[in-house]
């Protein structure tokens, strides 16, 4: 019985002394370093991610273009879309649940702390499966990573290399990633808010969080049942999707988008949370909507799981279903309008001033707004019959999922940067940065709107002569908004190098919440004795 | 949130969450996850080296499985989770049963697509445009190009594997009303009794797939029919394997005096999963043996 009374002992001890080195990082089951470390992979795989986007770019330059091979460049575009969303967007958002949930709850920690630790350890498990096909390449085994197109669809996907085997235990283990943080957040807000801290006090960033992990315990483990079903098909002799044995392909599309959808939303929800509390402290008003605002969420988390087919007007629907997919996926745009009536509420007539977490905050409201109209185009499911699977289509996703999530994850970077490291990121970087994402953002994607209306198909290697001007333009918007991103680096080393000036407990003078009320940066555990909430 | 703050001083100690030292488990197991993924892609590709992989995945995820759960079990020993613990124990427990309740979920909207939409589709093809004109369609079916297949009636083996499935059910409720008014007798007696129901379960179903294989033609290959039948009670009977493990762990438990009328939230977790999987069950019996 040893071991048991270590424990009891170790739990006796008051501890405030970080351990050291790497066996930190590994073993933590501390809030704060898992969602460092959540924050650290997403920023990274932004990068490599980001990568991927520069080498389609420099491959369309021009038409007839030889930067990639035809086989590279379908690796590209696949890999670009998987690691965005699964590898970049999703633990960035995570981290931020983690390191800032508890504090903004006054909980000690989160919930299970070392099943929290796994659902971060699962991911670089996940990007090393993903990519291993490549390393398999090098030996003369196989023909690279999935090369499919990120909605992996069958039959492709049924036919395709060894490169899709790998990219389905990769998802497996995203899933669970993703399962096991949702699970840890639902029952951290659930079981360990202050006393005081009542639903309808929650900070809208928990309750944007909350609602997300619900979504994720609903769809995600339809994609993990999908992804079986296509390892099965490939080599196990099923026809989930083979019409030869009764299956049907566009079964994976219904599959696929069923957690598809609800995932768009997954991404926005929590930055639309982070949104409120940047709005509201710069503009130095309390935020506007409060209870609006969780009903609108929701109302979005609610419809997102049964509007899915709007992605497949064109894979053959009866009109009764066109109908109804596309009345309900515009009855979103209702709960929506309701959060921009919100953000703008919030701002109304206030004391406004524009540092860097702000700018970007109204470039989401800007950028993502311009996202839902274009998305409005697209449900009408006559119109969608010209829109689909064109670059109108590729510039309409990009305003939602770079003009919402990112801009807002960008947002909070900047708004807690300060908080997490203790000191100040460089003020003139972050301008400099977030100008240059506005410019850069822009002109990779207005070019692709007009394309896409004229008739120029996404995801092939190539293009005819006419789109020419369109593809250049939008080249060169997109290397300045991948050279921006170094600037966002830059600003990570400086605050944490720590040599500039020391952020205060408050950071901004108009920010609000439990965690503006602890030292910057927090201490290692903090609100060990729970704080009372009046 | 423009809620003021004040820092209590009078915390007694039951308020004070249980929060655990750094632990080498958890990234072991994705470690052992990762060994055992790498391995899978590769099997099933026919690379050699594909199986011993996974069987080095396997065992390192078991090592791991079992140190982790043994650091659990001595700390609830050590009497460090109280009821504010043991609430989010409680709520991880129900939200991972919902997760699991989705997965299955999915493979049963599977099924009614397949019967509701793809196979009638298919038959209603136009004869001229059809590549396979003279399909019907109708259920089971193991496709226009499948080969011919008998299925397993509802009235044999699945029937009694019903009867077994619930009478677990059932005796789990007992053992578990036994724990909460502390006659150990009872709970063990409860659990011995559910565990030889479930392995007579897994075992008649063990034999049910041997029968549809040999003699029935009805496998994996068997189109759509196959596919769901086989996936569907696969993953159940996967389910209610995981399932007996965790009743085992108990009842080891159990002997050993781990558990009291205070101290029960593992019991009540195997019993809610334990019913989980049996209405699991239910709902195959209905919807892919009777209907």
């Amino acid at each position: 019985m040893s071991s048991v009374s270590a424990y009891v002992n170790e739990h006796e001890h008051e501890h405030d002394h970080k351990p050291r080195g790497l066996a930190r990082w590994l073993f933590t089951t501390n809030h704060k370093d898992i969602g460092i470390l959540y924050m650290l992979f997403g920023v990274t795989f932004f990068l490599v991610g980001g990568l991927f986007a520069e080498l389609i770019r420099a491959q369309l330059i021009h038409p007839a273009n030889h930067v990639l091979t035809p086989e590279l460049y379908n690796q590209a575009i696949t890999l670009h879309g998987l690691v965005m969303v699964f590898a970049a967007l999703m633990p960035v958002t995570a981290g931020f649940a983690n390191y800032v949930i508890p504090l903004m709850i006054g909980a000690p920690d989160m919930a299970l702390p070392r099943l929290n630790n796994w659902g971060f350890w699962l991911l670089p498990p996940a990007a090393v499966v993903l990519v291993f096909p490549g390393i398999l390449q090098l030996f003369g085994v196989g023909n690279g990573p999935i090369d499919t197109g990120w909605t992996i669809y069958a039959p492709l996907s049924v036919r395709s290399g060894l490169g899709v085997d790998f990219a389905i235990f990769a998802i497996v283990l995203l899933g669970a990633s993703s399962l096991m943080a949702s699970i840890n957040i639902i029952v951290t807000i659930f079981n360990m808010r202050a006393p005081g801290v009542t639903m309808m006090k929650l900070p809208l960033f928990a309750w944007s969080w909350l609602i997300t992990a619900f979504l994720l315990i609903a769809v995600f483990p339809a994609l993990i049942a999908g992804g079986l079903m296509l390892l099965t098909d490939r080599h196990f002799g099923t026809h989930f999707f083979s019409a030869a044995g009764g299956g049907d392909p566009v079964l994976w599309e219904h599959l696929f988008w069923f957690f598809g959808h609800p995932e768009v939303y997954i991404l926005l929800l929590p930055t639309a949370g982070l949104l409120s509390h940047i709005l509201s402290a710069f503009a130095r008003k309390p935020i506007f909507g409060y209870r609006a605002q969780v009903y609108a969420y929701w109302t979005i988390g609610v419809l997102s799981v049964i509007v899915w087919a709007h992605h497949m007007f064109t894979s053959g629907m009866p009109i009764a279903g066109q109908l109804y997919f596309m009345y309900s996926t515009m009855a979103i745009s209702i709960p929506v309008t309701v959060l921009f009536i919100c953000w703008l509420g919030t701002i109304w007539r206030g004391a406004l001033s524009f540092e860097t977490p702000m700018l970007f905050a109204l470039g989401y409201i800007g950028l993502f707004g311009i996202g839902g109209l274009t998305g409005l185009t697209l449900a009408d499911a006559v119109a969608d019959q010209q829109y689909h699977n064109s670059y109108y289509l590729v510039a309409h996703f990009h305003y939602t999922l770079f003009g919402g999530p990112i801009m807002g994850v960008m947002a909070a970077a900047y708004f807690y940067l300060p908080k997490i490291t203790g000191h100040m990121y460089s003020e003139r970087a972050g301008r400099w940065h977030f100008w240059l994402c506005i410019i850069g953002f822009n002109l990779t994607f207005i070019p692709q709107f007009l394309a896409g209306i004229a008739g120029a198909e996404r995801r092939v290697v190539d293009y005819p002569i006419q789109f020419a001007g369109f593809h250049m333009a939008s080249s060169i918007g997109a290397f300045i908004l991948g050279a921006a991103q170094l600037l966002l680096v830059y600003n990570i080393v400086v605050a944490w190098r720590g040599r500039t000036e020391p952020a205060s407990a408050r950071v901004w003078e108009g920010a609000q919440g439990l965690e503006f009320t602890l030292p910057s940066p927090p201490p290692y555990h903090t609100f060990a004795e729970r704080p009372a909430v009046v | 949130m423009s809620a003021d703050i004040t820092m209590t001083s009078n915390v007694t100690g039951s308020q004070r969450y249980y929060l655990p030292q750094p632990s080498p488990y958890p990234v072991l197991v994705s470690a052992a996850l990762l060994v055992l993924f790498i391995g899978s892609g590769l099997r099933v590709n026919g690379v050699g080296a594909g199986s011993w992989l996974m069987a080095a995945g396997l065992l390192l995820l078991l090592y791991a499985v079992v140190h982790w759960f043994s650091g659990v079990i001595a700390e609830s020993r050590g009497g460090v989770y109280h009821r504010w613990e043991s609430r989010s124990f409680r709520l991880g427990m129900i939200w991972f049963i919902i997760s699991e309740i989705v997965l299955f979920a999915t493979f049963f909207a599977v099924l009614f697509y397949e019967r509701r939409i793809s196979v009638p589709w298919l038959a209603s093809l136009d004869p001229r445009f059809s590549p396979w004109p003279g399909f019907v369609g109708g259920w089971p079916t193991a496709g226009p190009a499948g080969h011919r297949f008998a299925t397993i009636g509802p009235l044999g083996i699945p029937l009694v594997n019903t009867i077994l499935l619930l009478s677990s059910g059932a005796t789990v409720t007992w053992a578990h009303w036994g724990l909460k008014e502390n006659r150990r007798q009872q709970l063990i007696a409860g659990l011995i009794v559910t565990i030889l129901l479930g392995a007579v379960f897994v075992l008649l179903q063990a034999y049910e797939f041997h029968h549809a294989y040999t003699e029935l033609g009805l496998t994996l290959g068997s189109g759509v029919y196959g596919a769901t039948f086989f996936m569907l009670t696969g993953l159940h009977g996967l389910h209610v394997t995981v399932g007996l493990v965790m009743l085992t762990t108990i009842l080891g438990r159990s002997l050993k005096g781990h558990f009291s009328a205070e101290h029960r939230f593992a019991v009540e977790a195997v019993s809610w999963y334990w019913h989980f999987v049996d209405v699991v069950w239910l709902c195959l019996f209905v919807l892919v043996y009777s209907v």
